[in-house]
């Protein structure tokens, strides 16, 4: 099996987002289990600041060589901020999923909406179980 | 639907990590472990291996094979000669396209026909349709295995392992029964990337020690496999069209600009030949071009093309192209708004991305 990079202090969803809470936003973005299965980015499309994304909701699309997926939004907010920097360096998601690959912030509205995602060892299940299929 | 078939390669491919698709119902590596970026890279500047035991190879035999073959085909095949290879679409009569095709000529009652995987059963019932005189047709495709080495250094490599003195051996020519490697193969200077290199078929038993041949051979060449999402790339960059997507039953060879394979003239009749001169008289409302993002944005299969407010066309195919560093795509326009307009744009999900024209091929390998 291949070694994907786990990491503390973010919750995970089923669909391989990844949310790490700051105070009164979060971040969110892609996991490096997901990164890798989309190979090579090449294309973000952003949402736009001050748009309400919903958890479980389409809130922007990943493109790789090959596929088009979208990330949908871990939790309801407002996005606050957008990173821009993936607009010329998508690859930014392939090389650090959750550092300087988060794709946007949102503000949290809803705390218990973090507590229902998967944290760390969970997370690590699940992704196992995905691979043995 | 059947099971997937597997490759006499599909070790191979498990071996080195290579992840596993189904396309049309086989079981091949759409990218390895270095990413298709570096495989389309490696085959522009190096060598690469590609298992294509998925196309179907079609013999005609008999002494009306040509006769048939000139009645089948949209091009003109009176002037091949033993061991040259000829490229041409098969059309429907009213010029639709079954598929395209490499016709190898073996002798002038031999000939070998390589076919797209997906079209194998229906070329075959097609040819069947179209049969008369002394013709033997055999569906070959279970017994080979087929792989394509491709890139700059394909020569290097192939010439360790096999007698045969394949600087010599011009593009679009093959030989049969070389031994490379002790496998007996047909060996030809062909592909589907826009490069140099080599197809080369053989008996699915001996098909793992051919892998292996070349495979070692190549160390010293930094040989790399590569799987279909490269491989598709690598045509796109170099505009080969691909059935389903630039080719297909409601699209001519002609409105995708293969007319130096379309020979109007044959003397003899052909499918397909009344309508296509008829549409060469008309002109055509849906032409193939080259487009090229002007900004960031992926051009996909099936997204609308638009000058203005009016829908002009569709993109057959697009993709990043790592070797230009660009957004590229083929895509089917009206000819007469094209040359009205400067700029074009793509629709993506609802929204309008700049694009422009732009010549065909997007990448020319310089000889």
């Amino acid at each position: 099996m291949m070694d994907y990079k786990i990491v503390d202090g973010v919750r995970y969803t089923q669909k391989h987002e990844w949310v790490r809470p700051e105070g009164e936003t979060a971040k969110v973005g892609l996991s490096d289990y997901a990164q890798d299965k989309l190979g090579e980015i090449v294309f973000v499309e952003l949402p736009e600041v001050g748009v309400e994304v919903e958890a479980g909701k389409s809130s922007a699309v990943i493109e790789s060589v090959k596929a088009v997926a979208d990330l949908y939004a871990p939790i309801d907010g407002k996005v606050v901020e957008v990173n821009e920097e993936l607009l010329d360096q998508p690859e930014l998601i392939n090389s650090d999923p959750y550092g300087e690959g988060w794709v946007y912030k949102v503000e949290i509205r809803d705390g218990n909406q973090l507590e229902i995602l998967m944290d760390k060892k969970a997370y690590e299940v699940f992704v196992a179980e995905e691979e043995e299929e | 639907m059947s099971e997937a078939k597997k490759t006499p390669f599909y070790e191979k491919h498990v071996a080195l990590e290579g992840k596993i698709v189904d396309y049309s119902g086989w079981l091949l590596p759409v990218q390895f472990p270095q990413g298709l970026v570096e495989e389309v890279h490696a085959t522009r500047r190096k060598a690469t291996l590609f298992d294509v035991s998925h196309m179907g190879e079609v013999s005609v035999e008999g002494k009306d094979a040509e006769a048939f073959l000139q009645k089948v085909v949209t091009n003109d095949i009176s002037g091949l000669k033993d061991g040259a290879i000829i490229y041409s679409p098969v059309c429907y009569p009213d010029g639709g396209v079954v598929d395209d095709i490499l016709i190898y000529r073996i002798n002038k009652n031999n000939f070998f026909l390589v076919v797209n995987a997906a079209n194998t059963d229906k070329d075959y019932d097609w040819f069947l349709e179209n049969l008369s005189g002394d013709v033997e047709l055999q569906n070959l495709s279970p017994h080979f295995a087929q792989l394509a080495l491709q890139g700059p250094e394909s020569v290097a490599i192939l010439q360790q392992i096999t007698a045969e003195p394949l600087a010599e051996m011009k593009y679009y020519h093959f030989k049969k029964d070389v031994a490379v490697a002790g496998v007996k193969c047909i060996v030809s200077r062909t592909g589907y990337t826009g490069e140099d290199g080599f197809e080369v078929y053989c008996s699915n038993d001996e098909a793992p020690s051919l892998w292996d041949a070349i495979w070692e051979a190549g160390q010293k060449h930094d040989l790399s496999p590569a799987g279909l999402g490269a491989r598709d790339v690598l045509r796109l960059e170099a505009a080969m069209p691909l059935y389903g997507h630039e080719l297909e039953r409601e699209i001519t060879p002609l409105q995708a600009r293969l007319d130096r394979f379309v020979a109007l003239e044959k003397p003899v009749s052909f499918n397909g030949q009344e309508a296509l001169r008829r549409q060469k008289q008309e002109g055509m409302k849906r032409l193939l071009f080259g487009l090229e993002m002007l900004e960031r944005g992926v051009p996909r299969e099936g997204y609308p093309v638009t000058a203005g407010e009016e829908e002009i066309g569709w993109v057959s195919s697009g993709s990043y192209s790592p070797t230009l560093d660009k957004f590229i795509a083929m895509a089917f326009l009206d000819p007469e708004v094209v040359k009205a307009n400067e700029e074009l744009k793509v629709v993506i999900r609802s929204r309008s991305y700049r694009a422009r024209t732009t010549k065909l091929p997007f990448y020319r390998r310089e000889k």
